[in-house]
Parts: structure tokens; C-alpha cells; sequence
């Protein structure tokens, strides 16, 4: 009796392993097969001229550098206004904001707004930034667009990492007679800045391979120049990308290019949130050290 | 007893939204000595503590009612420089809360918010001035620069104090210091006290009846925010007026 109980607790627990494992391979392994897939396809597109150069020819020759340019220009911009807004939205919500019906509710909005479509935030963009503020199609709308895009990402991830300082740090502050401010910017901001800034970077990289909301609010088909103010319209990586994979009139010819595009926005992107993740292990552990 | 105490509570009342922690509390502390509160857990000792440098201002739906005078003046009401209230009334709490940067910087860093730091040497003066007089200069001079994370315990606790002393306050108040804390580092910490009221009013709380009997001077007795009996320690202790009280420091409860 005794020892059947046991097998049947063991067999339910090899099943219960068995079967998370079995998720989190799969999960694993869909990873490993895109990455797999781009990076053999469009490996052998990728060279020097590849990234240094425009496209020629109808896209079917020539490199991706306006769209790298366009790229990082764009998300340069949704940094500028996404970072401080997301991080100052944050600290007043953890830190000022009293606990109530009206700052629950500004909370569920956010976390909603970080639930809206991106096509969504491409029309708001358009009629915000390009028809009322009359900024035109250009990577200054495209780049604000992907900035309200961001920042629920930005201010959630900003406040867990304020959550997660102690209380005791404030007080403690505050005890030795400490302004709330004084206390904020050198007894929690200093700790919570590794959390907030991996969260952000996040945020960003998930801004840069958007397509949707840079599609009518800057992104260019083709340009035969780098923008060359804020209010030029740009070409951009997933857009260039997009066009190439449904739009090109010769698919076939650009697909290598395509691959090698999608290879380099990838990287892109994993770099970003490599560099996440390197920079919060550093500041934590120069934290620790000092 | 001295004719004007240094910290006096009058008909002092403290809510939590509806509940009521503290009914008319009236306990005087007197300058340099020891008044310890004691009670059982949930009698409002550390929320009385806290009124007294306004700790309980960042707690949301709090309302205090009654009034608390220090030298004589009201420090309740809108116009109080709570800031400056806190650097005259210094704090300890239960569970040792250095922050995470170097011991000197710890003690630093009031001097620093405050703008009291000064030239380098005269900053460096008051750390281990400050250090010395919480008993914990000998153990750490050679490693001022280390993590205040990698002191004991009891250290830890007494870097706090160090912290608390080094912006010069006039009152100390200990919040259950010595809770979380090894007996030895308990007792360290109770010789400290002893000698910091010669030059401080400390006001402390705690759970531990042996304690109050060793290191106060006047003890108050709490038990459901209301004030059961407030005297001189040794009177508490051997001849209290209060069954309750009797009953409570004989372990009787609690």
C-alpha cells in the first residue's frame, strides 16, 4: 500500500517535470529555430558593403545603411522622450502619488495602454505629431509615436525596480532629516537605476523593430539620402524588411537581402538587450562594491 | 521629576483610518534620562514612538489628535519644519537599515543631506567622533571604506546609532533596537544607551521587560494604545499600582 503511494507520488512528479521541461524546450526551441533560419539565410549576405552602402537597383543590390541609420535615429528620438517621462511617471507613481482610486485607475490605464495594438499607435501618432503638431511624416513623429509606444513598458518596469528598494532605505533617510526628494535621489533612486534602465533598454529594443507605428507616420519606401533634420522622413529596418518580404515587385531576387536584413535587425535588437543586461550586472555589482 | 520635560505627549490619540492605536495618551519624557515603553505586541509602542519625529506623517490615512510638545512647543500641526524636527529627534529602528554604501558614508551621510559635512577633515572629525561614541570606532577604523553590508548584526545596529549621533541630535529614540539582535550584541547595545543619556533624552521601546528594567529611568506601561501606568522604572518594576501592570511584568501575559 505504502509503496504504491510513493510510485504514484513519483510517477505524477517525473510527469510534472516532464512536462515543464517540455515547455520550456519548446519555447527554447522556437527561439533557436528563427535564429537558426535567419542566420543561415542571410549570413552570407552580410558584408562590409552590405551594411555601408544604400540599395541599388530597386533594392535587388547595395546594402542597408540608411535603414541602420534610419533605425537608430529613430529610436534615439523614442529614448529622448520615453526615458525621462517613463522614469519621472515612475517615481511620482511609486513615490509621490498617494494610494487611491485615482492613481489605481492611472495604473490599470497604463498597463491597458501596453495591451493597445501598435497599428493603433501608428493612426494616433498620425493624427497627433503629424497633422495637429504639423511635424510632417518624419522621424520626429515616427520617433515620438514609438515613444508613447514604450512608455508603459518604460514607467512599469521603472516602478517594480523602485518597488523592489527597501522601505527602509527611505526612512532611514528621512529619520536623519532628509527632505522626501534627498531621500528619493540618494537613497532609492541610486539602487532602483539598474532595474530602470534594463527595463527601459527592453522597452527600446521592442520600439525598434516596430513596423506599424513608423509605417504612416515617417518611415520612407526609398530614400536617396540620410535624413538629414528631424523632420525628413527616414527608412528604417522592419519597414525596408516588411516591403521587401510582400511588397517588392521581384520578392524572389531580394529574398538573401531580406534574410540579411532580418539578421541585422535581430542582432540589433539582441545586442540591445545584451547591453541591458550587461550594464545592470555591472551597476549592481559596482553597487556592492563601491 | 524635573519641572519642564524635554518631550511631552498631552491627550495624544493616533488613528489608522477608523481604528483608533493610541486614546489619550499623556507621558512625559525627561531630559537626559531613559523612558522606556513597554506592552504587549500591537499596543501601539512603536506607533506612539513614531508620532514623536513624526515618522508616521508618510504612513497614508493616519490622523494624529491631542498634541506633542518638545521644549515646551507643539511639534504637531502644518507649520512644523518636520525636517528639522527630525534632525533634533533622532531615530533607531527595529531591524538595522544601514544603507548600502561604505561605513563612513553611512555616518555621512546626514551631515552630507544636511549640509553639515564641511571641510573633509572636519567631515572625517565628526565620523569617528560619532563612531566612537556608539562604541563601534575600535572595529571598524581600519575598514571605513568596506560595505556597511558586511558588519554584523549588531555592528550594523550600531552604525545606525553612530548615524543617528553624528547630526547631533538632542533626542534619540529607539524603536525595539535590540529585537533583531544576538544577547551579546544586546548587551552592548544597552551599556551604549546607558551612557548616551548623559548627553541625550533617550526615549525607547521594547518587549523585553529585563531590558526597561535595566536601562530606563521611567517606564510607561501601554497595552491597547491606552496608558495603563507611567512612573519611575524601579516603582513600575517593584511596586506597580496596576494589576495589570503586576501582571503583565511578572509574565503573567503577554
Amino acid at each position: 500500500m505504502k509503496r504504491r503511494l510513493s510510485f504514484r507520488k513519483a510517477a505524477v512528479q517525473a510527469f510534472g517535470f516532464f512536462g515543464l521541461r517540455a515547455a520550456t524546450g519548446l519555447v527554447l526551441a522556437v527561439l533557436v529555430l528563427i535564429l537558426f533560419d535567419i542566420g543561415s539565410k542571410g549570413a552570407g549576405t552580410i558584408t562590409w558593403e552590405f551594411l555601408s552602402q544604400p540599395p541599388r537597383r530597386g533594392m535587388t543590390e547595395g546594402g542597408i545603411f540608411p535603414a541602420i541609420y534610419g533605425t537608430l535615429l529613430v529610436t534615439l528620438i523614442t529614448a529622448v522622450l520615453a526615458v525621462p517621462l517613463g522614469m519621472g511617471a515612475a517615481v511620482y507613481l511609486n513615490e509621490y502619488a498617494r494610494k487611491n482610486r485615482l492613481t489605481r485607475l492611472i495604473r490599470l490605464s497604463i498597463r491597458n495602454l501596453s495591451g493597445v495594438p501598435s497599428i493603433v499607435y501608428g493612426l494616433f501618432g498620425v493624427i497627433l505629431f503629424v497633422n495637429i503638431f504639423k511635424f510632417g511624416t518624419s522621424v520626429l513623429s515616427a520617433g515620438l509615436t514609438l515613444g508613447l509606444l514604450t512608455l508603459p513598458w518604460t514607467i512599469t518596469a521603472s516602478e517594480e525596480a523602485l518597488k523592489q528598494v527597501p522601505n527602509a532605505y527611505r526612512e532611514g533617510a528621512l529619520a536623519l532629516g532628509a527632505t522626501k526628494w534627498q531621500s528619493i535621489r540618494t537613497n532609492v533612486l541610486p539602487y532602483a537605476l539598474p532595474g530602470m534602465l534594463t527595463g527601459t533598454v527592453l522597452g527600446l529594443a521592442r520600439a525598434a523593430g516596430e513596423t506599424a507605428p513608423i509605417m504612416f507616420t515617417g518611415a520612407a519606401f526609398s530614400l536617396p539620402i540620410l535624413p538629414q533634420s528631424v523632420k525628413d522622413q527616414f527608412m528604417a529596418l522592419p519597414y525596408h524588411l516588411y516591403i521587401m518580404a510582400t511588397q517588392h515587385h521581384d520578392i524572389g531576387k531580394v529574398r538573401p537581402l531580406a534574410y540579411g536584413t532580418a539578421l541585422v535587425l535581430i542582432a540589433l535588437v539582441l545586442g540591445m538587450n545584451l547591453g541591458a543586461v550587461i550594464l545592470r550586472y555591472r551597476l549592481r555589482r559596482r553597487q556592492r562594491r563601491f | 521629576m524635573d519641572p519642564r520635560p524635554k518631550i511631552e505627549a498631552r491627550n495624544l490619540n493616533f488613528f489608522y483610518g477608523a481604528k483608533r492605536a493610541l486614546k489619550d495618551l499623556n507621558i512625559a519624557c525627561h531630559e537626559r534620562k531613559v523612558t522606556a515603553i513597554i506592552g504587549p505586541s500591537g499596543c501601539g509602542k512603536s506607533t506612539f514612538i513614531r508620532t514623536l519625529n513624526r515618522m508616521n506623517d508618510v504612513v497614508a490615512g493616519t490622523r494624529v489628535k491631542g498634541d506633542i510638545l518638545v521644549d515646551g512647543t507643539s511639534i504637531l500641526g502644518p507649520k512644523v519644519d518636520v525636517v528639522e524636527l527630525r534632525k533634533r529627534i533622532g531615530m533607531v529602528f527595529q531591524k538595522p537599515n544601514p544603507f548600502p554604501k561604505s561605513i563612513f558614508d553611512n555616518v555621512a551621510y546626514g551631515l552630507r543631506i544636511n549640509g553639515m559635512a564641511g571641510s573633509r577633515e572636519h567631515l572625517e572629525e565628526v565620523v569617528e567622533k560619532s563612531l566612537r561614541e556608539a562604541a563601534l570606532w575600535e572595529e571598524v577604523k581600519d575598514r571605513l571604506k568596506e560595505n556597511a553590508f558586511s558588519l554584523s548584526g549588531g555592528q550594523q545596529q550600531r552604525l545606525c546609532i553612530a548615524r543617528a549621533l553624528a547630526v547631533e541630535p538632542e533626542v534619540i529614540l529607539f524603536d525595539e533596537p535590540c529585537s533583531a539582535i544576538d544577547p551579546i550584541a544586546t548587551a552592548k547595545i544597552e551599556d551604549l544607551i546607558e551612557r548616551l543619556k548623559s548627553t541625550y533624552t533617550v526615549v525607547i521601546v521594547t518587549h523585553n521587560m529585563q531590558q526597561a528594567a535595566r536601562v530606563s529611568d521611567y517606564t510607561a506601561f501601554l497595552m491597547m494604545g491606552e496608558l495603563v501606568e507611567f512612573g519611575d522604572t524601579r516603582t513600575i518594576f517593584t511596586a506597580p499600582s496596576q494589576k495589570l501592570t503586576e501582571d503583565y511584568i511578572t509574565g503573567r501575559f503577554g
